[in-house]
């Protein structure tokens, strides 16, 4: 136990240790997480019409990046499922950035929620009345804090372990990683299910959302850990296989390819039909009655995963340079389309037929990008305890050099 | 002084620390300030924190909890209010009746409701939308919310408010993640203000649009609150949390009439118990062709609306109109 206490302090103490691009990089995202801070107070106080919500988009940004984040995190998964049941044990030690992409990301999704509510004094609410099963949002509340314990016994089990020299016991993390599995699943499909199961907006009233949910979620994650893993590669001097990067390349080519076409189902059925139901798409792709906000968003979507498919099915896609350009894209536009193109077309028309567009504020904005901010750091900040245990430079014997040894080494 | 690294940890290093973790505290304090000027009753005092769900409550707490309400509606409007919670009536079952072919889109109903039901007048709440209709259709997105004409009723078209509907299939309450919002035994479906979390799932889930958040802090002039209210009901709200109509629920079950129905100047606006057969609304039910709003949504409203077995008045009016100077 005591030795625990070391850990977690030594673990803390090398959060501040690093080269000066290192210093940089968490100063900017501790300014721009401050900033956010300080908007989300502004919003406290004066509630949220400091948002660009409405009775009529009742929802925004935060709900369209509460929905993308969701993704990102269950994508964890499919690190998980080569390993362990593929039992490529090579890509052992990647599980474990995968799952803290994870935590931080469903940490992000805590924050995302906590600033949309009216009365977020009021949280403890949920735990003295959950309307379970009824309501789908306490199923999210269910499954979102599960999923990020199961990630923090299972990264926080390993890199203990590592840190104590000792074998990991497989009876301790296994069962959880199996779990986590459907888990990721899960986490995702209920998130669909907050709005597929409304009537009243039928732009949301499609069966096919939860599947393209997955599908996107398992190109854009596996994406962000493409990059983020040769930035760690490049800082660090971390060896990542080069087979972790084919086969994160491999599932995020195949992903993006179902997504776009559960997308191509999805405007066929609207615009075949063409029912009164369209609006709500026709608003999305051409405008509707003037109004046309979210036109260029969508269409921007539409080039970059194209652009990104083609890169990723042509033969350069083994290339470094090649692969991360359409991640980039693809992030970008899986982004787009699951919060500006899946969030706030379903309240436009209202359901009384009223077209009131919605225009984030700046304030809103901050809020977003300092919670985007906050994540990053706290990603950065896993990353830069896991490496050097990792790669034995900061263990339980290691009680002077090993600091240093990883700052010199992080040039 | 020995540092993790194991070396003395020198002057700069340390003063260097120093500093990074005053800048620190220095931005975080600045981020927090506009906490300063939060009102002190947006944050809950520790009896509102702690108050229960309104079905938990005992009659006592329940009786705390109207009296803390009336002190504060005292405190911040100067107003003595009469704050009661009103239960649902045994045998009643409250049905809502509006005929298409008299209203005439005056949107008197509207602001009725609005100082019956101490809406924010600042920004502007309204539980009642009033659709200008062409004619030749029924679907509420053919319709102008903001028609705006120097006198009503326009001859080519008709009028179609709409509020919330009560329905028996309610997918607002389903939707709810903390039971603040449930259906009563009349029908009625309530919202306990002190309970709602503001993540407004319900206000997606309406296909009425019948909900309202409050997106700041009301703002109702102290002249102008009416002090009757229900804690279920009309009772001032606060910023964050969902509000709806409620069928007066302060009036109605005390016998009186909505606030709506009251000051409708051509009568279209019927409501009663649909459990008596010999009310106004059941004969109705019975005799009228009445239709309900978005039937496939499968919500089974409360809410009718009907049509008189004749041509809108405003046309037949035309048209005598017309006849009468041909005679001439």
């Amino acid at each position: 136990m005591k030795e625990y206490v070391r850990f977690v302090y030594r673990c803390f103490r090398i959060s501040f240790v690093g080269n000066w691009q290192y210093h940089l990089w968490m100063l900017i995202l501790t300014v721009i997480s401050i900033l956010g801070l300080n908007a989300w107070c502004k919003q406290f106080v004066a509630g949220l019409a400091t948002t660009g919500m409405t009775d009529q988009v009742s929802w925004g940004l935060y709900i369209a990046n509460f929905t993308f984040l969701v993704g990102m995190a269950a994508a964890a998964v499919m690190l998980v499922i080569p390993v362990y049941i593929y039992r490529n044990r090579e890509l052992h030690d990647l599980v474990i950035f995968g799952e803290q992409l994870a935590i931080a990301c469903i940490i992000m999704c805590l924050l995302f929620v906590t600033a949309d509510l009216g009365q977020p004094l009021r949280f403890h609410h949920l735990l003295l009345r959950l309307n379970f099963p009824i309501s789908m949002l306490s199923w999210d509340v269910i499954v979102l804090n599960v999923y990020l314990l199961l990630n923090m016994h299972i990264c926080g089990y390993l890199i203990y372990c590592a840190y104590r020299k000792r074998s990991p016991s497989r009876w301790v993390y296994i069962p959880f990683v199996f779990i986590a599995i459907v888990w990721a699943i899960s986490i995702h499909t209920v998130t669909a299910f907050l709005y597929v199961g409304l009537g009243a907006r039928p732009f949301w009233n499609s069966a096919i959302i939860a599947p393209r949910f997955l599908a996107s979620a398992f190109a854009a994650g596996p994406a962000f850990v493409i990059i983020t893993l040769q930035v760690i590669a490049r800082a660090t001097g971390y060896h990542v296989p080069e087979k972790g990067l084919s086969l994160l390349r491999g599932i995020v080519t195949v992903a993006l390819l179902i997504d776009m076409f559960l997308m191509g189902c999805e405007v066929f059925t609207e615009f075949y039909t063409d029912s009164a139901h369209v609006v709500s798409t026709d608003y999305l792709f051409f405008g509707y009655h003037g109004a046309h906000a979210l036109v260029p968003w969508i269409w921007s979507a539409i080039v970059m995963n194209s652009t990104a498919l083609l890169l990723l099915l042509s033969p350069f896609a083994p290339r470094a340079n090649v692969m991360n350009v359409a991640c980039v894209l693809l992030i970008l536009g899986i982004w787009i389309e699951k919060g500006m193109g899946l969030i706030i077309p379903a309240f436009i028309p209202s359901p009384l037929g009223e077209v009131v567009e919605y225009r984030p504020t700046l304030n809103e904005t901050l809020v977003c990008l300092g919670i985007w901010a906050f994540g990053l750091l706290l990603y950065t900040i896993f990353v830069r305890i896991t490496v050097p245990v990792l790669v034995g430079q900061l263990t339980i014997d290691t009680p002077t050099a090993g600091d240093t040894l990883v700052s010199s080494q992080r040039r | 002084m020995v540092g993790e690294l194991g070396t003395k940890v020198d002057r700069r290093n340390f003063l260097r620390e120093g500093m990074a973790v005053t800048g620190g505290l220095v931005a975080v304090s600045a981020a927090l300030s506009p906490l300063a000027k939060l009102d002190p009753e947006d944050l809950p005092t520790a009896e509102q924190f702690l108050q229960k769900h309104y079905k938990e409550m005992s009659p006592e707490e329940l009786q705390a909890a109207l009296s803390r309400i009336a002190k504060e509606v005292e405190q911040r409007y100067d107003v003595k209010p009469n704050v009661q919670d009103y239960k649902p009536l045994e045998g009643v079952e409250f049905v809502y009746a509006l005929n298409l072919s008299r209203c005439i889109g005056c949107r008197k109903c509207v602001h009725a409701c609005v100082a019956e039901n101490n809406q924010s007048r600042e920004p502007e709440i309204q539980y009642i939308r009033v659709l200008e209709m062409p004619r030749g259709t029924l679907d509420p997105e053919q319709g102008d919310h903001h028609y705006d004409r120097p006198k009503v009723p326009d001859a080519d078209h008709f009028y179609m408010p709409v509020q919330c509907h009560q329905c028996s299939n309610p997918p607002c309450v389903k939707v709810c993640p903390v039971e603040a919002t449930w259906q009563e035994k009349d029908g009625i479906v309530v919202i306990d203000y002190d309970w709602c979390i503001g993540c407004r799932y319900c206000e997606a889930a309406c296909p009425y649009w019948a909900r309202r958040f409050n997106f700041a802090d009301p703002e109702i002039p102290a002249d102008k609150l009416n002090p009757d209210m229900a804690y279920l009901s009309n009772r001032p709200r606060p910023k964050g949390v969902v509000e709806k109509c409620h069928f007066c629920l302060q009036r109605t079950r005390q016998g009186k009439m909505p606030a709506c129905l009251e000051v409708c100047p051509t009568g279209s606006r019927k409501f009663g118990n649909v459990l008596d057969p010999e009310s106004e609304v059941s004969q109705i039910l019975k005799t009228k062709r009445i239709f309900v709003l978005k039937e496939e949504a499968g919500t089974l409203p409360r809410f009718f609306y009907y049509f008189d077995e004749r041509y809108p008045r405003s046309e037949q009016e035309r048209d005598e109109a017309k006849h009468g100077e041909a005679e001439a």
